[in-house]
């Protein structure tokens, strides 16, 4: 019997502290969060608490890139730093503020942005950045929310056409025949097809085929930004393009011929011409090193040029318990020295146009893309924008068949509504 | 879990008679308070862990939690069924997609659930027979893909039917030259349809609709990329199956088997009119584990296609984590799978009303509910993974 009554004595003990442990680290106690907000607060903010860095990481290079550069910060200023690469970043994020712990500063990319901001998560620092006054002025805006810029960018990339070099003298075309307008281009890509090899290939996404949009004179808003405009004529023309060069079967996507995305069936030479962005410099460095090829800026459209731009920037958790120390590291990371080196780690551009000469001296070859961010439109952040871009995506990948106006006339819809519940 | 018919409920009175009070405050009342002692530690965790994320949840789907500190906060508002009727009668986005998601999962369910359980069955009958050699490594080689993880089958099958895959290649040598399965968004009844000359459905099917997309639409079929999960599924869970009704079949004993084959019953009559309905409860718990399983579909389309081809492998479970995680609609993904848990639930009442016992006289089924009561026994805990 008494063996029994200390038995459970013991049992009770680790049920309760089991409990305790649990209450600990359930995640949603706003009381423990609140108290380690407070235990720190009394520290200095610019030499505060520690700084944890989250990244989405492209790959090793990437990932040793950042976590040079913020060791370097941290060994110059004192305060500890760590970078953790999340495998899914808006997830990471996501139970970060929900627990009211988040890292201090992550990459924030242009479609989760406005959910960032509805929600309070971010700190608006944006013009108290040592360059806020040098960021290309179209990436300012693209972190612009109802007049107050967010963050600082981070870096960013364009979209530009690539040429596969062996494959277009192969072809019997000369660098007079690099498509300036969307004949050429059409020309071109079937003069490369081949029974081995598609003309031309890119993702079945907004993200890719909206360049013809923008090039035709088109878009999804309007400069107000409160009217959706994906119903318009021009849009229909540049889907009618598009529409015709894979019916023609000189554009195929990557899907198709066997490839992830557009820089794999590149680089595996299945297609002989793709719209990429600069991200594929490192790409084929790493893993298609013999592939000779050549950038080139997007032909022009019935609307002139275009192409778009992608960016993160670099968010501040409004959590934050060192957020002076958070504006120091983003300044120390968007110094033009520092970009450059990012630039040249792992293929970016830089976000600040005092390292757009240097840029393009160290990197003749991709100065075509720097050059794009003369008529690069960015990704609209829009709440909501995502689901319908992404809804978008997934008719494009049906566009061989699709209506045309069909499709169009139901993204309208949807974006409308989205902006209309985003006031 | 598994199926618990009416054997103890019946057995319920006969053990509350024996409850006298003159038991109950003695030694007994002490073994009560000792037995809830050393339950706590479970019913905690179990409070912990899951009923109070679950109460959460709920609270989330009827709330405007926005994602940032605790959904508990005051700031945090309530919007009663807001959420909900926007999935339900919306009419935009957020409708389409979950009738979508809705569509893409029915159509997975209807095919991998009858012919996952038939498949299992007919396997498990199959090295169940004493005259079969080498009976362990039938066993074994059929509950393998159950064994590995979902993840690394997905990525097998990923590359198994790419466009230029193993598959492929083997319909090539029979001069048939596959589809690009997994990016074939296709619903194979419109291809079947198709095949014949039908390419636009009638303006009755094509001009209405149920949540967000037309009727039409909900009878494209799975699509071609659908259907190799649907592959998928089958393969991998038919093995976990075949386990349960092995273990069932073993129940049966053998004079049963003679006693009909002393009747003049042919092989075909035994299995259908004596085999067969002696494994009604693990046909029950296989096709209830199947179908829970089959709703919840998630990690294929996490690792395999994220929804794509155009939406066409869309689940509601994916859909609840993506309009939670990347668009940050936290009521909507939490009304989603509250969605999914009355789905779930309606259709395993439907499935138990249709698998109930029927005409059959009231000796013979007590026999069979002391039966199901051994077979509940049977391991098959989270069966479907």
């Amino acid at each position: 019997m008494r063996h029994t009554a200390t038995r459970l004595a013991t049992i009770v003990a680790g049920g309760a502290l089991l409990l305790t442990a649990c209450g600990g680290g359930s995640g949603f106690d706003k009381g423990s969060a609140a108290a380690s907000g407070s235990a720190t607060e009394s520290v200095p903010a610019a030499s505060g608490g520690d700084i944890t860095v989250l990244i989405g990481s492209s790959g090793e290079a990437e990932t040793d890139a950042v976590t040079k550069a913020v060791q370097a910060w941290s060994d110059k200023s004192g305060v500890k730093a760590t970078v953790n690469v999340a495998s899914d970043l808006n997830q990471e994020l996501a139970q970060g503020f929900a627990a009211g712990s988040p890292p201090d500063v992550f990459y924030t990319s242009t479609d989760q942005l406005a959910g960032y901001v509805a929600n309070g998560s971010l700190y608006a620092y944006g013009d108290k950045a040592a360059a806020a006054g040098d960021f290309f002025p179209s990436l300012k805006d693209n972190f612009t929310v109802d007049g107050t810029f967010y963050c600082a960018p981070k870096d960013f990339s364009t979209l530009a056409l690539i040429i596969n070099t062996a494959a277009w003298s192969a072809a019997g075309l000369t660098d007079g025949d690099i498509p300036t307008d969307w004949d050429s281009l059409a020309a071109a890509a079937k003069k490369l097809t081949t029974a081995d090899q598609v003309g031309l290939s890119f993702g079945p996404e907004y993200q890719r085929l909206g360049v013809f949009m923008k090039q035709a004179g088109g878009g999804l808003i309007d400069d107000t930004g409160k009217k959706a405009i994906v119903d318009s004529a021009e849009n229909e023309k540049a889907l009618t393009f598009v529409q015709q060069m894979l019916k023609d079967g000189v554009l195929k996507f990557p899907s198709q011929v066997d490839s992830g995305w557009g820089g794999e069936a590149f680089g595996t030479k299945k297609a002989a011409m793709t719209i990429e962005g600069n991200w594929i410099v490192g790409a084929m460095k790493s893993n298609y090193p013999d592939v000779t090829y050549k950038v080139a800026p997007l032909p022009a459209g019935p609307g002139g040029k275009g192409t778009l731009q992608f960016t993160n920037c670099w968010g501040i958790a409004a959590d934050s318990d060192n957020q002076g120390g958070a504006v120091e590291l983003v300044d120390f990371l968007t110094s033009t020295d520092q970009q450059l080196a990012f630039a040249d780690a792992f293929g970016v551009m830089p976000s600040v146009q005092s390292a757009a000469d240097q840029f393009r001296t160290k990197f003749a070859d991709q100065a075509a893309f720097l050059d794009s961010v003369d008529f690069a439109s960015g990704m609209p952040t829009v709440t909501g924008a995502t689901d319908v871009i992404s809804d978008f995506n997934g008719k494009i990948e049906g566009l061989a068949t699709a209506d045309v106006k069909g499709v169009l006339s139901s993204v309208q819809g949807n974006l409308q509504a989205a902006l209309d519940s985003a006031g | 879990m598994s199926a618990v018919p009416a054997a103890p409920a019946r057995q319920a009175p006969a053990r509350g008679a024996r409850r006298s009070p003159s038991r109950r405050s003695g030694v007994r009342g002490r073994e009560a308070v000792a037995g809830w002692l050393f339950i706590s530690p479970m019913i905690v965790i179990l409070g912990l862990f899951l009923v109070v994320p679950v109460l959460m949840a709920a609270w989330v789907s009827v709330s405007d939690w926005t994602g940032r500190g605790s959904p508990l906060s005051p700031d945090v508002g309530f919007v009663g069924g807001a959420n909900y009727q926007k999935l339900v009668s919306g009419g935009g986005l957020a409708t389409q997609d979950f009738g979508t998601a809705l569509r893409n999962n029915a159509w997975y369910v209807l095919l991998v659930v009858p012919i996952q359980t038939a498949l299992s069955l007919f396997l498990a009958v199959m090295v169940n027979r004493k005259a079969l050699r080498g009976r362990s490594i039938f066993r074994t080689a059929f509950y393998f893909p159950s064994v590995t993880s979902s993840v690394a089958i997905t990525v097998l099958f990923l590359f198994l039917f790419s466009a230029s895959g193993a598959v492929n290649k083997l319909l090539s040598y029979l001069s048939i030259s596959g589809p690009n399965w997994f990016a074939d968004a296709r619903g194979v009844v419109h291809v079947v349809l198709g095949a014949v000359g039908i390419h636009t459905g009638p303006a009755a099917l094509t001009d209405h609709g149920f949540l967000g997309i037309t009727w039409w639409e909900w009878l494209a079929g799975p699509s071609v990329a659908m259907s190799v999960f649907i592959l998928m599924a089958v393969f991998t869970t038919s093995g976990t199956f075949m386990l349960l009704f092995i273990a069932a079949l073993q129940q049966i004993s053998g004079e049963v088997e003679e006693a009909a084959l002393m009747d003049g019953a042919t092989p075909w009559q035994r299995f259908r009119f004596v085999t067969l309905p002696m494994l009604r409860p693990t046909m029950f718990t296989v096709v209830t584990l199947g179908l829970i399983g089959c709703w919840q579909v998630f990690d294929q389309i996490y690792t395999g296609t994220q929804g794509g081809p155009a939406k066409t492998t869309l689940t509601p479970a994916y859909l609840s984590y993506q309009s939670s995680f990347e668009g940050q609609q936290w009521g909507r993904g939490a009304a989603i799978a509250f969605v999914l848990f009355a789905i779930i639930v309606v259709l395993t009442l439907v499935q138990r009303f249709i698998l109930r016992e029927r005409g059959v006289p009231r000796r013979r089924r007590a026999v069979l509910s002391t039966r199901s009561g051994e077979s509940a026994a049977v391991p098959g805990a989270g069966a479907q993974r």
